[in-house]
């Protein structure tokens, strides 16, 4: 019996919380490690740019610890940084937000979400999602106390949301709506309208929306919708925002939530006690992104791009059905033509065909059926997979 | 002409008209027009490959050389930048403002050779009034590429969401 049991059995309670208990395991464990031992396996299942940090960003970093700058910063992070932000913000959408009041800079979008369902539920609160969904926003919100309700989305709609379906799962208890567009994993990207009529289920029922735009430079050949630029949204919508994507600067931890000074002040106060503050030399290496990084996204996105035709036109060809996305670097084929399981099918095509793609069902049931595979890899390297899920889609079809 | 077409070949010149065609959702004879035309108009120049000589332990000596002119009526610094971009030795030629006038690189099998060309050709040019050798120790960084690169690769997790 290991040392752990037996402070289990001591107590006759379980060391770790019913909560936490509860919360599932991340589904892609298992791949990671059998591709980890692998020679020659091509990885379509990672999350991120294969760019490295653009160098004027990167030195910008250097050079802030070069001068000392290894403190922390203020709770809300550096002023010059929040005030980019506001500019940034402005000249993009418009949109006027307060540097000193609402605006908190974190550490990713993924501590400003976790933040944003903090700040605003109240125990067994409902938050509104559509699904598939990005992996954390569910035990997110259940660590947050709320109850996730997931709105299904569907092929058939290029996994949109319709906002009759979102209405119709509104109860007394409903809080909040999180959405995350352009999507991880399906692409998706909503247009002004079809944004517009979920924020009016927002405003009918006094709703927060809670919008992750981190992917909001991604897209092609259309426009992103800026949530808080809807009719009367601003108040009403908690903006997370970051620079990963954009800037491929997801290793530097910096990210932004802009809201009322109301959901900020309470965003920050538990921020305040449990990070502190983002890490300085991101925030300065940030700093630099809003300046003067614009021609390198938009350099990096022209290229995901071509990337993004090549791995949709192959899939298409080799026989999995593949919408277009239009936005993030993801695409979502149906590998049901197959026979497989999502699950099945990401397992099989590791160990046969040496090619990793991650279970559409780790994003929500309906993601069964699906994969999410990431363009940004190397063109070759797409290539090289497209043969040999074409050759396996063969064998199984 | 279709600058996205000229974009992608500028950074791997060996994409086929069919790869650029997916890459840009144009039909292939539109992609293949382009570049016929491009061709044609000498918007592109040359397909090239860069090479890394030293990987092969091949040895080349390159010289960046300073020219300082006498402009000549007329033609100004045309005819005499002809005159030198003229012999194979030489890879690249730039009119420069500042302290002198020509940038020239110019390779050589040995330091004799390129040394030698340097002062028996070029500087015995009439207008030269004269020139500056820089012997290159190391190339780190040629038309955009990093050379010995390679090492940015792999760093990512290969699984995450």
């Amino acid at each position: 019996m290991s040392a752990r049991t037996s402070v289990n059995s001591k107590r006759s309670r379980s060391v770790v919380s019913h909560r936490v208990a509860g919360i599932s395991p991340s589904g892609i464990r298992k791949f990671f490690d059998l591709l980890t031992t692998m020679e020659g396996a091509i990885s379509l299942g990672v999350g991120e740019p294969d760019f490295t940090t653009p160098w004027h960003i990167s030195e910008a970093g250097i050079y802030s610890l070069e001068k000392g700058y290894t403190m922390y910063t203020s709770n809300r992070g550096m002023l010059e940084l929040r005030q980019e932000i506001a500019r940034s913000l402005n000249a993009q959408y418009g949109l006027k937000y307060d540097p000193a009041t609402e605006i908190l800079i974190t550490v990713g979008v993924s501590e400003g979400l976790d933040l944003a369902l903090r700040s605003i539920l109240n125990p067994r609160d409902e938050v509104l999602c559509p699904e598939p969904s990005y992996v954390s926003y569910q035990p997110c919100t259940v660590l947050a106390g709320g109850v996730f309700v997931p709105v299904p989305t569907s092929v058939a709609n290029e996994f949109k949301v319709k906002a009759a379906d979102m209405e119709r799962r509104v109860t007394e208890r409903t809080k909040a709506i999180l959405v995350g567009y352009p999507n991880n994993p399906t692409g998706t990207v909503l247009s002004r309208r079809e944004l517009g009529a979920i924020a009016e289920v927002a405003k009918k029922h006094d709703l927060i929306m809670v919008s992750d735009e981190i992917y909001a430079r991604l897209v092609y050949g259309i426009e992103h919708t800026c949530a808080a630029t809807l009719p009367q949204m601003q108040e009403r919508t908690i903006l997370l925002g970051g620079f990963s994507k954009a800037y491929a600067m997801t290793g530097w931890r910096v990210g932004y939530a802009a809201a009322s000074p109301e959901i900020i002040e309470a965003m920050t106060k538990v921020h305040q006690y449990t990070m502190l503050c983002a890490p300085i030399m991101g925030q300065m290496a940030a700093i630099e992104a809003l300046k003067s990084g614009e021609d390198a996204c938009l350099e990096m996105v022209a290229d995901y791009d071509r990337r993004r035709r090549v791995m949709v036109k192959g899939f298409n060809d080799i026989g999995l059905a593949c919408f277009e996305p239009k936005g993030a670097f993801y695409c979502f084929p149906s590998v049901k033509v197959t026979g497989l399981s999502s699950n099945e099918f990401a397992e099989k095509l590791l160990v046969e065909e040496k090619v990793a793609v991650v279970p559409g069902s780790a994003f929500g049931e309906c993601g069964e059926g699906y994969v999410r595979c990431c363009y940004a890899t190397a063109l070759a390297d797409i290539e090289e997979a497209l043969r040999r899920m074409g050759r396996f889609v063969e064998r199984y079809r | 002409m279709n600058k996205e077409v000229l974009k992608i070949l500028e950074k791997d010149a060996r994409a086929t008209p069919q790869q650029i065609a997916t890459m840009t959702s144009l039909p292939v004879k539109e992609v293949e027009k382009s570049i016929e035309k491009a061709e044609k108009e000498r918007v592109i120049v040359k397909y090239k490959t860069i090479v890394n000589w030293e990987r092969l332990g091949e040895e080349e000596v390159q010289a960046l050389i300073e020219v300082k002119i006498q402009p000549q009526r007329n033609v100004g610094f045309d005819a005499i930048a002809e005159r030198i971009y003229r012999f194979p030795e030489v890879r690249t030629v730039y009119l420069v403002s500042g302290t002198y006038d020509l940038a020239v690189l110019v390779v050589g099998k040995t330091m004799h050779e390129t040394a030698a060309f340097v002062w028996q050709k070029l500087a015995t040019l009439e207008s030269v009034q004269g020139t500056v050798t820089h012997f290159l120790l190391k190339r780190y960084k040629e038309d955009g590429e990093i050379l010995d690169s390679g090492g940015e690769k792999g760093k990512r997790q290969p699984l995450t969401f």
